[in-house]
């Protein structure tokens, strides 16, 4: 029978219905770091329990970590007593820790794909909700909560219910300084931050065909911001051809097995969803927030809704209306596991080329791990940034939600690349984020405003 | 483990759409290693910072155990710190329109229900509260009845997950360790697993 990705990887790896009716589904790679993790490993020490698979977790750190100097012990003392206990954790129950000193270490959503980790048709799990990245390689992925990284941990298995599934068909060329950050931000804008609850997307269409991985992991990324929980792109050639010779990929006879099997579990052609929604990519215009939702967004060449929800205009003191172009930055911030990629790295680059940031701007850029900064290092990317006046930083989620020593101060208004602009997320109480590419980032830096990257474009050769 | 039934006691209103966990508990206080404490930053730069008075900062609901919210709450970050944050400030049982899926799945393992009824109901049950803070609401896990004072209607839960508090299984761990052959069984069977 016709069945989605979906349905063939929860029907896999599901253990058995539990006498409380949900579902006992097995998962096939856990990721931890340092901050939802360490009540997880005390739960378990309490209860006496085992890491039923150590092999199947894989642990780094990434949310605390400083990008400035990432040299131990860190500065900060609760970010060195949180690495000191994931380390302890990690090397009591058998872990695979990948640190700031090993090549590996970056966003946890970052070196899961890079190290041929996240492989499709697996399910995985993280304490973090932009797991749903993992999803790119038709895998079916999910964020969840300290308590379920303990259950994860104590028996490689969760307690959940089957989702609907959604697909989302996006069709035909994005233009010139269209990404797929504007691709999923006005896929949330249309169906709205809550149109996922009890969804996973299925992304889909030629627009997405043509798509590279990197560009996938950022549209299903920001799936939990459109409310699903998870979000994901059917394994084709793309995906195997970014997995080959990858450190943890399947190699020799297993690689061609891998990728027979990895081609079945995608969606067939005649199988039925829940529900089905289909979006124009050549109407899609360079997209940036103006509110305090991921939702709340507008083409750069458009005006904040006349009926915006009045609550976030006032904390971001707009005006409904307003042009967003034209709104002065205090702060540029490239990075994050959205947007904190080679490709991502390489497209600033191109804008930012040549330029100097305007004299009122604080410029960030924040590689999402340390193999994504050593390659744009290699290429030379790192000076063309240096050069304008970004400062070039070590590897983690850094300005993103400013755990780490990177956050806005007061009432600062930040271009960024990131996922989240709710109230105080990049770490003051009252700082305000604009979401937007990278390019639209770079964009910003330079001219100290929100700016429309297609005029800058035309200047750049490609 | 413990059957969860009904929980009783005064409520306490939070109204808006879309409250996210980065303001339910501001990422700064996520830099812990154990969760004691939380409940003194529970939507700490709301009540400091943002938008004047807040229902947590209002000694008229300071004893309450049921928190009434309107849609999407809890959407946003994984982080299990809010809903520590929230049981241990006392909430016991949340009535909303919807919750977050990530945030209802850290809720029930703590043994948190939550309940969902229609933005019509929801928004007098948090008129009531703001009238009378010393109204006890009870909720009824089996039967999904909530009543405080005058009112009282039908909410729903999903069903396993309600089973899984009247049944008192809703912390997972035991019943995942249950059966472990099964869950051997079908890692040997994934080829993943088993090398292709």
């Amino acid at each position: 029978m016709a069945d989605t990705l979906f349905h063939k990887v929860w029907n896999a790896h599901k253990v058995r219905t539990l006498p409380s009716g949900q579902t006992q589904l097995f998962i096939g790679l856990h990721l931890i770091h340092e901050v939802t993790s360490p009540q997880a490993f005390d739960m378990i020490r309490q209860h006496g329990w085992k890491v039923a698979f150590p092999e199947r977790t894989v642990a780094t750190i990434d949310h605390i970590v400083p990008t400035s100097s990432q040299r131990r012990p860190f500065l900060d003392v609760m970010a060195e007593e949180m690495t000191v206990a994931l380390e302890r954790n990690c090397k009591e129950f058998g872990i695979k820790l990948y640190l700031p000193d090993a090549l590996e270490q970056g966003i946890v959503h970052v070196i899961g794909p890079q190290l041929g980790l996240t492989q499709p048709g697996m399910t995985i799990a993280c304490g973090d909700s932009h797991t749903s990245t993992h999803g790119a390689f038709g895998a079916i992925a999910m964020g969840i909560g300290t308590s379920q990284v303990r259950d994860v941990l104590a028996s490689q298995c969760l307690a959940v219910e089957p989702l609907k599934v959604r697909r989302i068909v996006v069709d035909g060329q994005l233009a010139s300084g269209v990404y797929a950050k504007d691709v999923i931000l006005t896929i949330i804008r249309t169906l709205g931050v809550q149109g996922g609850v009890g969804y996973a997307y299925e992304y889909g269409g030629t627009t997405l065909d043509a798509m590279s991985m990197d560009e996938r992991m950022t549209i299903c990324n920001m799936s939990i911001e459109g409310g699903a929980r998870a979000g994901y792109v059917n394994p084709d050639d793309t995906t195997f051809a970014y997995l080959k010779g990858r450190k943890f990929a399947p190699s020799g006879a297993a690689w061609d097995k891998a990728v027979t099997w990895w081609r079945s579990m995608a969606s067939d052609k005649n199988a039925n969803y829940d529900d089905v929604v289909t979006l124009n990519a050549p109407s899609i215009e360079p997209t940036v927030t103006w509110g305090i939702n991921p939702g709340q967004s507008v083409g750069v060449g458009e005006r904040i809704p006349s009926n915006a929800d009045p609550e976030a205009l006032a904390y971001m003191g707009f005006d409904a209306n307003m042009p967003i172009r034209g709104t002065k930055i205090d702060v540029a911030f490239i990075g994050s596991c959205t947007n904190g990629r080679i490709s991502d790295i390489e497209e600033a680059a191109r804008i930012v080329k040549g330029h100097k940031v305007a004299k009122h701007v604080k410029a960030l850029m924040v590689p999402g791990s340390r193999e994504v900064a050593q390659e744009a290092e290699r290429r030379g990317l790192h000076q063309v940034f240096i050069d304008a006046g970004f400062e070039w930083r070590g590897a983690g989620c850094s300005m993103c939600l400013a755990m780490n020593p990177d956050k806005l101060e007061g009432r600062q208004v930040c271009a960024s690349s990131s996922n989240r602009n709710f109230k105080g997320r990049q770490g003051s109480p009252t700082g305000r984020t604009l979401l937007m590419s990278p390019a639209m980032v770079a964009a910003a830096a330079i001219t100290g405003e929100v700016a429309d990257v297609r005029e800058m474009l035309e200047a750049v050769p490609a | 483990m413990s059957t969860i039934l009904s929980i009783a006691g005064r409520g306490i209103p939070v109204r808006g759409n879309d409250i996210d966990t980065d303001r339910i508990m501001p990422a700064r206080y996520l830099k812990v290693v154990s969760f004691e404490g939380l409940e003194q930053h529970v939507f700490e730069d709301d009540r400091k910072t943002n938008r004047g008075p807040h229902p947590f900062g209002d000694m008229r609901y300071q004893d309450a155990s049921v928190l009434v919210v309107n849609s999407n709450f809890g959407c946003g970050s994984s982080r299990e710190h809010a809903p520590q944050g929230l049981a241990r400030f006392g909430i016991k049982a949340m009535i909303g329109e919807s919750f977050s899926e990530i945030f209802l799945g850290n809720c029930s393992v703590l043994g948190v229900p939550c309940f969902t009824a229609d933005h019509a109901t929801i928004d007098s049950l948090q008129s009531l509260i703001e009238h009378a803070p010393d109204t006890i609401v009870d909720a009824n896990v089996e039967t999904g009845v909530i009543s405080a004072g005058p009112l009282r209607f039908q909410a729903s839960m999903p069903t396993a997950v309600r089973d899984a508090f009247v049944q008192g299984k809703w912390d997972p761990t035991m019943m995942l360790l249950d059966k472990f052959d099964e869950v051997r069984g079908v890692a040997k069977h994934l080829p993943y697993v088993a090398g292709f």
